[in-house]
């Protein structure tokens, strides 16, 4: 009789924050800088060199704890988490343990049909390190430092997940909210976002936690679903056979599947926290929290119930356009210019997702101006141009941002509406196509369909194909 | 006009007034290098060719009118913790031996921006950890009053410069005593600001909440016109303080009357040598003669100071120095297997013995089991440690000793016994922990002539009160205990070689 | 109290410090913690209960920057001391993971 194992699961997700300079100098933090051009002496810890905090950082960091339902820590400092590795330029990360910014909140996630609260242990904010890039020639490692110093919020939660559909809910709605608040971009491929899973197992009913593991290098939900199917097993397998679970932290690996340890002996993982003397401490005041509070700008749920309320949109078109901020935004803009929200919200979801998806795209990588779809919508419903040729139209805002009415004019596309030109068409393709005639009139109502083919690619697809239609059936009728 | 014999503020003044030029002097001073560093090893490096540069920059801008303050053209020399874009800046140590820094430190751009002419860096305890300047990578520095002895540390080669007439002024730096001690050691007159008064932006780290680089003078007035001119508020130092009032020189008035000088009891007893506790009653006398208030009190804690200071020194010093490891900067052991290999390697290379015993305490406080046993205790005492002077300074407006127990020790004496040199510190570490001001003034000589100096310990912010009490004290004694060394052609001249 | 301090404790802190001590100084630097530990252990006479422990001297708090980039391209000067250098980069062994 097998045993039935809880999952138990904790998240620690580092999120880079969209500031426009480092946490402790004023280098920019652009992302993809040639290497080492966004440094300095103080974010590549040279003898002398003093941090001096971004107040940014601290804002953004205080709106991600008050909209996850924190108490925000009035007096808070810095310590210092010392290590040795080559992407820590001071061998040493200025970090904080002792007095986080924000401690106790939650998120509310749905899964499984539930609503879960998934609760924050604290966030603290802290520096990122460089990057490391293998050198496979000299079997070395190079060391880049734009990175290093760029301002992180680490989120803890409590171990209160207990299933990749949970953690994957609550990633989720930790995204979508830092978005909206535009603390960062939260793009998991890109690294502004990282999550490591901690996992353990237990028996079902039992109370004692097992031990963790903890797992780094997941690069996708897809991936931290995998990893924490993965190691569920394997602690189940182990537990299984009387061994014991090692704490250890594990590197996964989405290719192979499969994770394996990390850590050396010649890391004893003892930091020697201690305040950072060379930070004074951030005191908080009530006021300054009020106004964080007031600055935060309408949130996901509040945005969704106005698009349906303001726009009149269906409950579903809603939630897929306010599931990113961008997508909102460019639905509201467009709507603006030709009032026909409806309309909008339809490109949004059909066509738009439909060319991200190919292009292996998220919203925020959109380029064309949300002016310029709504001059789309204008044409289609004056009927300057029609369905098909509009979307051949959209292709072109979506890669090259046209401006339609322009791009139309340029390229003849506007619908011919000259019946004579159209009859002639018609009575070719009736004359041409003699099968799909009798086919038609013998009942097959589909055969028409080739036929307004044939007439439309003689109008060289520039008819309206409702009328094409209409006057194709009236002619038919008098065969 | 024998040149080198002025003060600071005299040369600027001689200058000024065209009596002399910059140039004169940088050749004066080089000209005294060349005759006395073989004995007393000051510098680590001399810049001659940019020295005369400067000179010659700086002489063109006062004749110009552009420079008007009052060290403009006059030679200083800094301490090699403090960096100088594109010179050499070494700490004393091996392993940066090969570093320059590509910025230069605030407090000596405040220098350059009032014409101050660097002539080169000078010799120091290895990253500033030592009392007797012999940890240093370059050799040691010899007291120029003595050269069997040591001139005291970690500034050691910034007060013997001064001493020995090898600069007009100097740089030093002062977490647990480094400016105050060598001073007293050397004869000349040194000063440790409030924490937070001189930027440490560019001062290599030792003990972040408790190092600050201060001025080493010939006398009273030249220390308070350099204070005034490195002090600043700094925003690229979150822990500058912005001061109301930077005219330190506004303090050199010769009144103390009525000013309430307290002597602590707990200095005075066990330990202090005989000669020195002579030295320092008298000068009391000297300051209650012309209205001082007098009177011995008990401070308390004072045997804490030491260990609370070794216990937080070494914790941020053993963090402070993690970046040294062959990556960056500096020196790169020559073989290594892998990356924790060269770490070790370049590591237990680079640094001295000293260093590496200050690191490993340190670590071992901060580490998982002894943060609170240690670190955090150290803290507390450090709270108390400062709740006992603010209670001294509600009676008193400066506290008087000694600046050490001893003058300076023989060569090759001190670095066997840690723990006994450690405890020299006594009378100057407090003070960091504090955060206060304190200098220290020449007030004799031992029966070997070697230079005696007291200690004056101001409350926060109260650089005026020391330098006014300093001021007094040396019109009234007509500046007999400032003389500089008598050593090179001029003790050879008066048969009086050591 | 005396302190005892062991071969494993002086490997223990080397690990931590990087720092790789031949046998004789791994003697000396036994001798030398246990004499400073024991110095530093008269703090237990001091009574320190209810006594915060005080990082900073004064009362300073809230000093930020602004948000603005100052800093342009410093990569020449970055990397000028570098022991070893490839291309634009630090080159360092090979790190793992």
């Amino acid at each position: 009789m097998a045993k039935q194992y809880e999952t138990v699961i904790g998240l620690e997700v580092h999120v880079e924050l969209a500031t426009k300079t480092k946490i402790f100098c004023g280098c920019s933090t652009e992302f993809g800088g040639a290497p080492n051009t966004h440094t300095c002496p103080v974010c590549t810890g040279m003898p002398g060199s003093l941090p001096v905090l971004n107040k940014q950082v601290v804002e953004y960091a205080m709106a991600i704890g008050l909209a996850s339902n924190c108490k925000i820590t009035q007096v808070c400092k810095f310590d210092r988490k010392n290590y040795f590795y080559p992407d820590n330029p001071q061998n040493y990360q200025i970090s904080q343990l002792y007095l986080p910014i924000a401690r106790d909140g939650y998120l509310e996630i749905e899964s499984g049909g539930l609503k879960k609260k998934v609760r924050i242990h604290e966030m603290h904010m802290e520096e990122d390190a460089g990057k490391l890039v293998h050198d496979e020639w000299d079997d070395t490692s190079l060391v880049d430092y734009n990175r290093s110093g760029v301002p992180l919020v680490e989120i803890v939660s409590e171990p209160d997940m207990r299933s990749a559909e949970e953690v994957i809910s609550y990633l989720e709605k930790l995204r979508m909210m830092i978005q909206y608040l535009g603390a960062s971009d939260c793009k998991l491929q890109e690294g502004s976002m990282r999550a490591d899973v901690n996992l353990s197992v237990r028996e079902a009913g039992s109370e004692t936690l097992g031990t963790r593991t903890e797992m780094k290098n997941l690069n996708s939900f897809k991936a931290i679903a995998r990893a924490i199917e993965g190691e569920r097993e394997r602690q189940i397998e182990l537990l299984e056979e009387g061994k014991p679970v090692i704490q250890e932290t594990r590197r996964w690996d989405d290719n192979k599947e499969h994770s394996y340890a990390m850590r050396s002996k010649e890391d004893a993982q003892d930091y020697r926290y201690f305040p950072e003397p060379d930070l004074v401490p951030i005191v908080i005041s009530d006021e300054w929290i009020a106004e964080i509070k007031s600055r935060q700008p309408e949130l996901r749920s509040e945005k969704l119930e106005r698009y349906k309320a303001e726009f009149d949109i269906p409950q579903y078109d809603a939630e897929i356009i306010t599931e990113s901020k961008r997508m909102a935004d460019i639905f509201e803009a467009a709507t603006a210019v030709c009032k026909k929200p409806k309309k909008v919200a339809n490109w949004l979801m059909v066509e738009t997702l439909r060319l991200l998806k190919e292009h292996n795209m998220e919203p925020e990588d959109i380029r064309f101006s949300p002016e310029n779809l709504g001059k789309l919508v204008e044409l289609t419903e004056a009927g300057t141009i029609n369905s098909s040729v509009a979307k051949e139209v959209f292709e072109k805002i979506f890669t090259d941002n046209i401006n339609p009415e322009k791009y139309v004019e340029e390229n003849g596309l506007k619908t011919v509406n000259d019946e004579g030109a159209m009859k002639a068409a018609i009575e070719k393709a009736i004359a041409d196509n003699p099968k799909s005639v009798e086919d038609y009139l013998g009942g097959k109502e589909k055969a028409i369909g080739f036929l307004v083919g044939q007439v439309m690619k003689a109008m060289k697809g520039k008819a309206n194909p409702g009328m094409v239609n209409q006057m194709l059936k009236e002619a038919l009728q008098e065969h | 006009m024998d040149i080198l014999s002025l003060t600071a503020l005299q040369l600027g003044k001689a200058i000024k007034e065209r009596e002399a030029s910059a140039a004169d002097a940088v050749r004066a001073v080089l000209d005294r290098v060349k005759e006395v560093e073989p004995e007393v090893n000051s510098y680590v490096t001399l810049d001659e060719e940019g020295a005369f540069q400067q000179a010659e920059e700086v002489q063109r801008l006062i004749e110009a009118g552009e420079f008007t303050g009052p060290l403009a053209g006059v030679p200083v020399a800094v301490k090699d913790n403090i960096c100088i874009e594109g010179q050499l800046t070494t700490c004393g140590s091996r392993i940066l031996s090969n570093f320059k820094p590509v910025y230069t430190a605030e407090a000596v751009l405040n220098l350059k921006k009032a014409g101050a002419v660097v002539i080169g860096k000078t010799n120091m305890d290895e990253f500033a950890m030592g009392s007797t300047t012999e940890t240093s990578y370059y050799g040691s520095t010899k007291n120029p009053h003595n050269l069997n002895h040591v001139p005291g540390g970690s500034s050691g080669g910034s007060c013997a410069a001064v001493a020995a007439r090898e600069c007009y002024y100097a740089l030093g730096s002062d977490t647990g005593g480094s400016i105050r001690q060598p001073s007293s050691f050397c004869g000349v007159v040194g000063l440790k600001p409030t924490y937070g008064t001189v930027s440490r932006y560019g001062l290599v780290a030792y003990g972040s909440s408790l190092d600050q680089i201060g001025p080493v003078a010939k006398d009273v007035p030249d220390c308070a016109a350099i204070l005034e001119i490195i002090s600043s508020h700094d925003t690229k130092d979150s822990t500058s303080v912005k001061r109301k009032n930077y005219h330190f020189t506004e303090a050199l008035t010769e009144d103390v009357k009525g000013l309430k000088i307290g002597i602590p009891r707990d200095y005075m007893g066990k330990g202090l040598d005989k000669e020195v506790e002579e030295a320092v009653r008298k000068a009391a006398k000297v300051l209650e003669e012309n209205g001082a208030i007098v009177e011995e009190f008990d401070l308390s804690l004072v045997q804490y100071a030491i260990p609370a200071y070794y216990v937080i020194a070494s914790a941020e010093a053993s963090s402070n120095l993690e970046r040294f490891d062959g990556v960056k900067y500096g020196y790169r052991t020559a073989d290594y297997r892998d990356l924790h290999n060269m770490y070790k390697k370049t590591r237990s290379e680079g640094f001295g013995a000293e260093v590496k015993r200050r690191i490993m305490l340190g670590s071992f406080v901060l580490s998982s089991g002894y943060y609170d046993a240690y670190y955090l205790k150290a803290l507390r005492t450090k709270a108390l440690i400062k709740q006992a002077f603010d209670r001294a300074f509600e009676k008193y407006d400066v506290i008087l000793g000694p600046t050490a127990p001893s003058t300076a020790p023989e060569l090759g004496k001190s670095l066997t016994d840690p723990m006994k040199m450690y405890l020299g510190d006594i009378y100057t570490v407090a003070v960091n922990l504090a955060g206060l001001p304190a200098m220290s003034v020449p007030v004799g000589k031992d029966s070997r002539g070697l230079p005696i100096g007291i200690q004056l310990i101001g409350n926060s912010f109260q650089e005026k009160t020391l330098l006014r009490a300093a001021y007094m004290y040396e019109c009234a004694t007509e500046k007999w205990h400032e003389t500089s060394a008598n050593i090179g052609k001029e003790a050879q001249e008066n048969g009086k070689t050591i | 109290m005396k302190n005892k301090i062991t071969d494993e404790v002086i490997d223990y802190v080397g690990i931590l410090a990087k720092l790789e001590l031949s046998p004789a100084e791994k003697e000396a630097a036994k001798s030398d913690m246990e004499k400073m530990l024991d110095y530093i252990d008269t703090l237990n006479e001091l009574d320190t209960e209810g006594i915060t422990p005080m990082s900073h001297v004064f009362p300073v708090n809230n000093v930020f920057r602004e948000d603005i980039v100052t800093n342009g391209n410093n990569r020449e000067a970055i990397l000028s001391n570098a022991p070893l250098r490839k291309d634009d980069s630090f080159e360092v062994p090979k790190t793992i993971g």
